[in-house]
């Protein structure tokens, strides 16, 4: 049995204290933690502090443990990055390796690459923390993903944690940011590839572009000092952002206290659940060192990035099957995706759209998603704070707009792996990336008209379910010869996780002072109508009472 | 010890040695001619009856696409001067006789035992010079395995993936796994460039350099070039990115379910 203590907006600031620990006198141990702590207090004043993070109440579900994998894994980051950097040399002096892996005894190569390989063959321990911390940057950016997913589905990112959300997604963008550049450390053959294709991105901007990707690389590609550059944004300036915007992240999330699903109990001014102290700060505890197992087994037993393998860089060869790690993954198959033909000559510079257009898609998708809140917010016309975690299934708009956009991002991201899937399925390339190609403007169309489609749905099955009753599966002839299923009423805890959601009505338009309706409110009116038009109403209590009383069937 | 040996003056004179080195050799030598020249009345009669072999059972087996005298017609191409090397290859992994036209001849079981592929290989030799199956010296996987990663790496690897696990090419055609290749096969497929692949002459990669490329290969087929116990085929960041979405996001997911989980 848990206990679960509930919290009220009007106790918040109530003293926690309780009888109990007045009548019994404190044993010796009790006496030193209490003499501790009011040392503490009295020079630090940290109480007022503790009280309101160690009251943080936490409601437990599964998906709400999302963003603290992302946590741990970030912790497990800096750990084992705290480690490599002990040994890596971020330098792209030339120098000849004389290590232990044969196939590239002797070979001259940056002092990156060969500290890397050190760090792989020669360094005791080198090669599993480079595995746990290559593994835990892929979790670290998927578990973001799919917390955001999360956020995002529930519609935990409604009034009041609209900012909140837009910190996150500069987590997320901080998170690829920081892979990308910890990806080009090694001076690999793979890591050079991704390179050069940052420096044609670069060099597709037109006029500044040439100038730009000069400044990146301190001259003509590859030059000598990225790996040095990327290797301070690595551990010094994007760590550092990263830290900071986390910090206001969790502040933030316990200003705004936790959302939490529908439940007997559970309102909108309340979150049922288990307080930081102590018992969540022990399971969390726990799970970080859960984490942290899962990440070590797995780079103890699967290779990561074989870097020996791919070679020291060198401008010439390109390899097959060239990839960014998952993250990039996205952009990758964007570039990948553009027909031939897509570059212009305009007075005498080169237009290079191969380029620019799927750099457009990228930056408009990304824009879009962060301000989706304000987006939507602006739409619904919605001035409530909410703190309750909706289903999917009753925000249909959102969600299939969510299915779309999660669509979008897949095909894109699958058609960076175009050649692996040619080859692994036995298909011809082209047929490949034409069907990809197709699939990224009629995919999110399907998406989008399908996950509509399920969530009014499932949104009529509820309702069904709340006013008759689940199906039995109990069959009962009646004296007249007619057979009926017995339809089993719902327990009132069920029914309330389906009867409890805001309903929601499209904006109505009305006149300003002026007596005018400026364009904009009838757009926004339009989206409005599009958003809520086709929507299943809550359950009233008429509606059930009258379900009660009426006939069965 | 060596300054120590210059001053030495020995009993023997420096020129015994080099006598002694001459007859040591002419003995050989001469030995060596005298046996094969015993040997070679024989062999011609192998060879010639191994071509007659070889000439039933390309009729028999390749002629309804290369012709009957192999000069190729409409469905299969003209074999004079491809050599042994190409037969061998193609024959030995299966590629020929083709299952069926596709974008390439892909691999599979070979359908000639070792004498029948020899057979094989002799006829299209003999009617006109060609590339021959390579020497065993060459195959013996002791090269320069720096030198054959680096060649690798510049030659080979934008088809074959610095992996050697293989990837895509135009049209449905495709650079195969190289894992568990045959050295011979690799190095008759690098002289005579089957399907897709260019031919690498003797003075593209002098077959020194052949042989260290195929060392290289041995060396990560033997090693391997995973640590670990599973290296995801090589494939790369798209292997690496599905088993962390799959397995580790996988785990760490049912692990917060089995958290939150109500205990009963």
């Amino acid at each position: 049995m848990t206990v679960e203590a509930t919290r009220t907006a009007a106790d918040r600031d109530a003293r926690i204290t309780t009888e109990d620990e007045q009548a019994v006198p404190p044993g010796r141990g009790m006496r030193f933690t209490n003499w501790a702590a009011n040392y503490v207090d009295e020079r630090t004043s940290m109480s007022g502090f503790v009280r309101e993070f160690g009251r943080k109440i936490f409601p437990n579900h599964w998906s709400f443990m999302l963003g603290e994998v992302a946590l741990y894994s970030f912790i497990v980051i800096l750990l084992s990055g705290t480690f490599l950097t002990f040994f890596f040399q971020a330098s792209m002096t030339e120098v000849t390796y004389e290590g232990s892996y044969a196939p590239l005894k002797g070979l001259d190569m940056s002092a990156a690459y060969a500290s890397t390989l050190d760090i792989s063959f020669d360094i005791r321990g080198g090669l599993l923390m480079r595995q746990i911390h290559h593994w835990a940057a892929l979790l670290f950016v998927a578990s973001i993903g799919l917390h955001m997913l999360r956020v995002f589905f529930t519609g935990a990112f409604r009034k009041p944690r609209e900012i909140n959300w837009l910190i996150g997604f500069v987590l997320f963008v901080l998170a690829m940011g920081e892979g990308f550049t910890g990806y080009s450390l090694p001076d690999d053959l793979l890591s050079g590839n991704g390179l050069r294709i940052i420096d044609g991105m670069v060099k597709g901007f037109p006029i500044v572009g040439t100038w730009m990707s000069n400044l990146l690389f301190g001259g003509e590609f590859p030059g000598t000092s990225v790996v040095g550059m990327f290797y301070s944004l690595h551990i010094l300036l994007l760590p550092a952002v990263l830290v900071a915007a986390l910090g206001i992240h969790l502040v933030l999330m316990v200003v705004n206290k936790h959302t939490q699903f529908a439940g007997p109990g559970r309102t909108n001014d309340n979150v049922v659940g288990v307080p930081i102290l102590p018992v969540f700060a022990a399971k969390a505890g726990g799970f970080f060192f859960i984490i942290f197992g899962v990440l070590a087994l797995i780079a103890a037993t699967v290779t990561i990035n074989p870097i020996w393998a791919y070679g020291p860089y060198d401008p010439s060869p390109v390899s097959a099957g060239t990839q960014p790690d998952w993250y990039i993954g996205f952009a990758d198959g964007a570039l990948r995706l553009v027909p031939p033909g897509w570059e212009f000559e305009l007075f005498g510079f080169t237009l290079s759209l191969n380029i620019l257009a799927p750099v457009l898609v990228i930056v408009v998708f990304l824009v879009l998603v962060a301000f989706y809140p304000f987006i939507e917010g602006w739409i619904t016309g919605d001035q409530r704070e909410h703190h309750m975690a909706q289903r999917p299934r009753n925000a249909p708009r959102r969600t299939a707009i969510g299915a779309a956009g999660v669509t979008f991002y897949a095909v894109m991201w699958a058609a960076a792996s175009s050649d692996l899937i040619a080859t692994h399925f036995k298909l011809a390339i082209e047929g490949v990336t034409h069907a990809i190609q197709l699939l990224l403007i009629l995919g999110p169309i399907i998406a989008f008209v399908l996950a509509h489609r399920i969530c009014i749905g499932l949104q009529k099955k509820d309702r069904e379910i709340v006013l008759h009753g689940y199906e039995s599966a109990r069959i009962v002839r009646l004296p007249g010869g007619e057979y009926i299923e017995v339809h089993e009423p719902l327990s009132e805890y069920e029914r309330w996780k389906l009867i409890d959601f805001d309903d929601y009505q499209p904006l109505m338009l009305r006149p300003n002072d002026r007596g005018r309706i400026p364009v904009m409110q009838r757009v926004r009116a339009g989206l409005s109508r599009w958003f809520f038009e086709d929507r299943i109403s809550p359950v009233t209590n008429t509606e059930l009472e009258a379900a009660k009383h009426g006939g069965h069937h | 010890m060596a300054p120590h040996r210059k001053n030495r003056t020995g009993r023997r004179s420096p020129v015994v040695s080099a006598m002694l080195l001459l007859v040591g050799l002419l003995a050989t030598g001469g030995s060596y001619a005298l046996f094969t020249a015993s040997a070679s009345a024989e062999t011609t009669a192998h060879v010639d009856n191994l071509i007659d072999e070889g000439q039933k059972l390309f009729q028999a087996n390749c002629a309804s696409c290369h012709g009957l005298a192999a000069q190729g017609t409409d469905a299969g191409p003209n074999l004079h001067g491809v050599g042994a090397a190409a037969v061998d290859f193609q024959v030995a992994t299966g590629r020929m006789p083709m299952a069926a036209s596709g974008p390439q001849a892909e691999e599979k079981p070979p359908q000639f035992t070792e004498e029948q592929v020899a057979a094989l290989a002799a006829y299209v030799a003999s009617l006109a010079p060609g590339p021959g199956i390579p020497d065993e010296s060459l195959l013996t996987g002791n090269g320069d395995v720096t030198n054959g990663a680096e060649l690798f790496r510049i030659n080979c690897a934008m088809c074959h993936n610095v992996a050697g696990a293989g990837g895509a090419l135009t049209e449905g055609k495709f650079a195969p796994d190289l894992k568990g290749v045959e050295p011979a096969h690799i190095y008759e497929a690098m002289v005579t460039g089957p399907q897709n692949m260019p031919v690498f002459n003797d003075l593209n990669l002098t077959p020194e350099d052949k042989a260290d490329i195929i060392s290289y290969l041995m060396f990560i087929d033997d090693k391997s070039n995973s640590p670990g116990i599973i290296d995801l085929g090589g494939l790369g960041p798209v292997s690496e990115g599905l088993f962390v979405w799959i397995f580790a996001l996988g785990s760490i997911v049912g692990i917060t379910v089995w958290l939150t989980a109500k205990s009963n």
